[in-house]
Protein backbone atom coordinates (compact mmCIF):
# COMPACT_ATOMS: atom_id res chain seq x y z
CA UNK A 1 0.00 0.00 0.00
CA UNK A 2 0.97 3.57 -0.13
CA UNK A 3 -0.13 6.72 0.97
CA UNK A 4 0.34 10.68 0.95
CA UNK A 5 -1.28 13.70 3.04
CA UNK A 6 -0.61 16.80 2.86
CA UNK A 7 -1.51 19.43 5.03
CA UNK A 8 -0.70 22.96 5.49
CA UNK A 9 -1.52 24.98 8.89
CA UNK A 10 -1.05 28.49 10.44
CA UNK A 11 2.63 29.16 12.45
CA UNK A 12 0.89 29.57 16.21
CA UNK A 13 2.21 27.09 18.76
CA UNK A 14 -1.14 25.39 19.49
CA UNK A 15 -0.11 23.35 16.20
CA UNK A 16 3.02 22.05 17.08
CA UNK A 17 0.97 19.52 18.73
CA UNK A 18 -1.86 19.02 16.13
CA UNK A 19 0.87 18.78 13.76
CA UNK A 20 2.93 15.59 15.52
CA UNK A 21 -0.37 14.13 16.44
CA UNK A 22 -2.09 14.27 12.47
CA UNK A 23 1.26 13.13 11.43
CA UNK A 24 1.50 10.12 13.65
CA UNK A 25 -2.28 9.16 13.42
CA UNK A 26 -1.62 9.49 9.30
CA UNK A 27 1.68 6.73 9.55
CA UNK A 28 -0.27 4.64 12.63
CA UNK A 29 -2.16 3.03 9.67
CA UNK A 30 1.31 1.30 8.29
CA UNK A 31 0.85 -0.64 11.66
CA UNK A 32 5.03 1.05 12.68
CA UNK A 33 6.25 -0.02 16.09
CA UNK A 34 5.26 2.43 19.00
CA UNK A 35 9.12 3.63 19.00
CA UNK A 36 9.06 3.72 15.49
CA UNK A 37 6.27 5.99 15.55
CA UNK A 38 7.54 7.96 18.73
CA UNK A 39 10.74 8.60 16.75
CA UNK A 40 8.92 10.47 14.04
CA UNK A 41 6.57 12.15 16.38
CA UNK A 42 9.78 14.05 17.87
CA UNK A 43 11.25 15.23 14.84
CA UNK A 44 8.03 16.47 13.37
CA UNK A 45 7.62 18.44 16.56
CA UNK A 46 11.17 19.63 16.12
CA UNK A 47 10.74 20.52 12.80
CA UNK A 48 7.52 22.20 12.79
CA UNK A 49 8.81 24.05 16.10
CA UNK A 50 11.78 25.34 13.98
CA UNK A 51 9.11 26.65 11.46
CA UNK A 52 7.25 28.38 14.15
CA UNK A 53 9.71 29.49 16.37
CA UNK A 54 12.79 30.87 14.40
CA UNK A 55 11.70 30.77 11.08
CA UNK A 56 8.32 33.04 11.79
CA UNK A 57 8.91 34.40 14.77
CA UNK A 58 6.48 37.02 15.64
CA UNK A 59 5.16 36.53 12.41
CA UNK A 60 2.31 34.51 11.05
CA UNK A 61 2.99 32.66 8.05
CA UNK A 62 2.17 28.92 6.92
CA UNK A 63 3.69 25.87 7.50
CA UNK A 64 3.46 23.22 4.99
CA UNK A 65 3.96 19.28 5.60
CA UNK A 66 3.75 16.66 3.61
CA UNK A 67 4.06 13.20 4.31
CA UNK A 68 4.40 10.03 1.64
CA UNK A 69 4.82 6.15 2.75
CA UNK A 70 6.03 3.94 -0.10
CA UNK A 71 5.30 0.50 -1.10
CA UNK A 72 8.56 -0.15 0.79
CA UNK A 73 7.55 0.92 4.14
CA UNK A 74 9.47 3.98 3.51
CA UNK A 75 8.18 7.35 5.13
CA UNK A 76 9.10 10.78 3.65
CA UNK A 77 8.08 13.62 5.85
CA UNK A 78 8.75 17.01 4.66
CA UNK A 79 8.09 20.64 6.64
CA UNK A 80 8.47 23.79 4.72
CA UNK A 81 8.37 27.59 5.80
CA UNK A 82 8.44 30.77 3.97
CA UNK A 83 9.99 32.16 7.32
CA UNK A 84 13.25 34.12 7.75
CA UNK A 85 15.60 31.37 6.09
CA UNK A 86 19.21 29.99 8.10
CA UNK A 87 22.38 31.80 6.68
CA UNK A 88 24.55 29.15 7.48
CA UNK A 89 22.44 25.77 7.78
CA UNK A 90 25.86 23.57 8.68
CA UNK A 91 26.25 25.90 11.63
CA UNK A 92 22.99 25.80 12.25
CA UNK A 93 22.75 21.96 12.59
CA UNK A 94 25.64 21.70 15.20
CA UNK A 95 24.27 20.22 18.38
CA UNK A 96 23.88 22.98 21.06
CA UNK A 97 23.84 26.00 18.28
CA UNK A 98 21.22 28.30 18.73
CA UNK A 99 20.13 31.73 18.12
CA UNK A 100 17.05 31.62 20.79
CA UNK A 101 19.10 31.92 24.00
CA UNK A 102 16.71 33.82 25.71
CA UNK A 103 13.71 32.04 25.02
CA UNK A 104 15.91 28.80 26.64
CA UNK A 105 16.02 26.89 23.38
CA UNK A 106 18.39 23.83 23.68
CA UNK A 107 19.82 24.00 20.36
CA UNK A 108 19.16 20.23 19.84
CA UNK A 109 16.34 20.13 17.55
CA UNK A 110 18.44 19.45 14.22
CA UNK A 111 20.30 17.00 16.81
CA UNK A 112 17.24 15.55 17.56
CA UNK A 113 15.54 15.14 14.07
CA UNK A 114 18.94 13.36 12.85
CA UNK A 115 19.02 10.85 15.58
CA UNK A 116 15.64 9.59 15.73
CA UNK A 117 14.86 9.63 12.06
CA UNK A 118 17.29 7.36 9.44
CA UNK A 119 17.85 10.80 6.99
CA UNK A 120 17.61 14.10 7.28
CA UNK A 121 18.04 17.31 4.56
CA UNK A 122 18.03 20.74 5.05
CA UNK A 123 17.68 23.34 2.40
CA UNK A 124 17.29 26.72 3.46
CA UNK A 125 17.55 30.30 1.41
CA UNK A 126 17.98 33.24 3.83
CA UNK A 127 15.19 35.89 3.11
CA UNK A 128 12.90 32.84 1.93
CA UNK A 129 12.38 29.98 4.16
CA UNK A 130 13.21 26.34 4.96
CA UNK A 131 12.65 22.81 3.42
CA UNK A 132 13.51 20.18 6.18
CA UNK A 133 13.08 16.64 4.39
CA UNK A 134 13.35 13.78 6.53
CA UNK A 135 12.86 9.64 5.93
CA UNK A 136 11.93 7.08 8.37
CA UNK A 137 12.30 3.35 7.14
CA UNK A 138 9.67 1.38 8.73
CA UNK A 139 10.65 -2.19 9.63
CA UNK A 140 8.27 -4.93 8.84
CA UNK A 141 4.85 -4.70 9.95
CA UNK A 142 3.44 -7.32 12.76
CA UNK A 143 -0.08 -7.11 11.04
CA UNK A 144 0.87 -7.78 7.83
CA UNK A 145 -1.58 -9.25 5.71
CA UNK A 146 -1.07 -11.93 3.53
CA UNK B 1 0.89 20.86 33.81
CA UNK B 2 2.91 20.84 37.00
CA UNK B 3 2.38 19.41 40.81
CA UNK B 4 4.11 20.61 43.12
CA UNK B 5 5.33 18.44 46.45
CA UNK B 6 7.31 20.10 49.43
CA UNK B 7 9.90 18.57 51.64
CA UNK B 8 12.31 20.29 53.84
CA UNK B 9 14.49 21.97 51.39
CA UNK B 10 13.24 20.17 48.42
CA UNK B 11 10.79 20.81 45.58
CA UNK B 12 9.37 17.79 43.52
CA UNK B 13 8.52 19.20 40.32
CA UNK B 14 5.73 16.40 38.83
CA UNK B 15 4.96 17.33 35.42
CA UNK B 16 1.80 16.07 33.56
CA UNK B 17 1.22 15.38 29.82
CA UNK B 18 3.24 16.65 26.67
CA UNK B 19 6.47 19.11 27.08
CA UNK B 20 7.15 20.77 23.79
CA UNK B 21 7.69 24.27 23.17
CA UNK B 22 4.39 25.50 23.30
CA UNK B 23 3.67 24.05 26.95
CA UNK B 24 7.39 24.68 28.22
CA UNK B 25 6.43 28.40 28.61
CA UNK B 26 3.57 27.81 30.88
CA UNK B 27 5.63 25.51 32.71
CA UNK B 28 8.83 27.59 32.97
CA UNK B 29 6.09 30.40 34.55
CA UNK B 30 5.33 28.04 37.14
CA UNK B 31 8.09 26.47 38.37
CA UNK B 32 10.16 29.32 38.46
CA UNK B 33 7.35 31.35 40.99
CA UNK B 34 7.92 28.48 43.12
CA UNK B 35 11.68 28.40 42.82
CA UNK B 36 11.14 32.46 43.58
CA UNK B 37 9.47 32.21 46.60
CA UNK B 38 11.00 28.78 48.69
CA UNK B 39 14.70 28.90 47.11
CA UNK B 40 14.75 25.27 47.83
CA UNK B 41 18.32 23.16 47.85
CA UNK B 42 17.08 20.35 45.79
CA UNK B 43 14.69 20.62 42.76
CA UNK B 44 13.48 17.28 41.97
CA UNK B 45 11.54 16.81 38.35
CA UNK B 46 9.56 13.61 38.32
CA UNK B 47 8.91 12.61 34.77
CA UNK B 48 6.69 9.65 35.54
CA UNK B 49 3.82 11.26 34.11
CA UNK B 50 5.35 12.87 31.10
CA UNK B 51 3.89 11.73 28.19
CA UNK B 52 6.23 13.29 25.48
CA UNK B 53 9.23 15.42 25.37
CA UNK B 54 11.20 17.07 22.62
CA UNK B 55 14.16 19.10 22.71
CA UNK B 56 12.51 22.17 24.49
CA UNK B 57 12.06 19.94 27.30
CA UNK B 58 15.59 19.70 27.84
CA UNK B 59 15.79 23.75 27.31
CA UNK B 60 13.13 24.02 30.41
CA UNK B 61 15.40 21.59 32.30
CA UNK B 62 18.97 23.60 31.35
CA UNK B 63 17.21 26.50 32.31
CA UNK B 64 16.00 25.51 36.03
CA UNK B 65 19.62 23.81 36.30
CA UNK B 66 21.41 27.37 35.92
CA UNK B 67 18.85 28.83 38.30
CA UNK B 68 19.56 26.65 40.92
CA UNK B 69 23.00 26.19 40.30
CA UNK B 70 23.26 30.41 40.91
CA UNK B 71 21.41 29.87 44.29
CA UNK B 72 23.89 26.84 45.01
CA UNK B 73 21.51 23.92 45.15
CA UNK B 74 21.35 21.11 42.68
CA UNK B 75 18.68 19.04 40.59
CA UNK B 76 17.60 15.92 39.91
CA UNK B 77 15.72 14.22 37.30
CA UNK B 78 13.42 11.07 38.38
CA UNK B 79 11.61 8.60 36.57
CA UNK B 80 12.20 9.31 32.70
CA UNK B 81 11.60 7.16 30.45
CA UNK B 82 14.70 5.52 28.24
CA UNK B 83 12.97 8.15 25.07
CA UNK B 84 12.58 10.99 27.09
CA UNK B 85 16.57 10.32 28.72
CA UNK B 86 17.59 9.68 25.02
CA UNK B 87 17.02 13.07 24.70
CA UNK B 88 18.82 14.74 27.19
CA UNK B 89 21.96 12.70 26.69
CA UNK B 90 22.21 14.89 23.63
CA UNK B 91 22.41 17.63 25.22
CA UNK B 92 24.74 16.07 28.12
CA UNK B 93 22.55 17.24 30.92
CA UNK B 94 22.81 13.26 32.61
CA UNK B 95 26.72 14.64 33.17
CA UNK B 96 25.71 17.83 35.40
CA UNK B 97 22.05 16.25 36.90
CA UNK B 98 21.65 13.16 38.92
CA UNK B 99 19.01 10.77 37.51
CA UNK B 100 17.18 8.58 38.92
N1 LIG C 1 12.85 26.84 9.96
C1 LIG C 1 13.87 27.64 10.36
N2 LIG C 1 13.94 28.93 9.95
C2 LIG C 1 14.95 29.73 10.35
N3 LIG C 1 15.94 29.34 11.17
C3 LIG C 1 15.94 28.07 11.61
C4 LIG C 1 14.91 27.14 11.22
N4 LIG C 1 15.18 25.96 11.82
C5 LIG C 1 16.30 26.12 12.51
N5 LIG C 1 16.78 27.38 12.40
C6 LIG C 1 18.04 27.90 13.02
O1 LIG C 1 18.84 26.81 13.43
C7 LIG C 1 19.13 26.90 14.83
C8 LIG C 1 19.23 25.52 15.45
O2 LIG C 1 17.98 24.85 15.43
P1 LIG C 1 17.72 23.68 16.49
O3 LIG C 1 18.79 22.66 16.38
O4 LIG C 1 16.33 23.19 16.31
O5 LIG C 1 17.89 24.40 17.90
P2 LIG C 1 16.92 25.44 18.64
O6 LIG C 1 15.57 25.37 18.01
O7 LIG C 1 16.90 24.95 20.05
O8 LIG C 1 17.56 26.78 18.49
C9 LIG C 1 18.03 27.78 15.39
O9 LIG C 1 18.43 28.43 16.57
C10 LIG C 1 17.79 28.76 14.25
O10 LIG C 1 18.76 29.77 14.24
MG1 LIG D 1 14.57 23.72 17.45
Amino acid sequence: MKNEMKLSFLSVSENEAFARTAVAAFVAQFNPAIDELADIRTAVSEAVTNAIVHGYKEEKGYVHLTVKVSDDRVVYIQIKDSGCGIKDVKRAMQPLFTTAHDDERAGLGFAVMESFMDKLDVKSKYGYGTKVNMKKILLSSENEEY
Amino acid sequence: MVNFMYEERRITAGIIGEIDHHNAAMMRRKIDMELKERVPEEMVFDFERVTFMDSSGVGLIMGRYRLMNEIGGKIIIKNASDRIKKVMKLSGIDKVARML
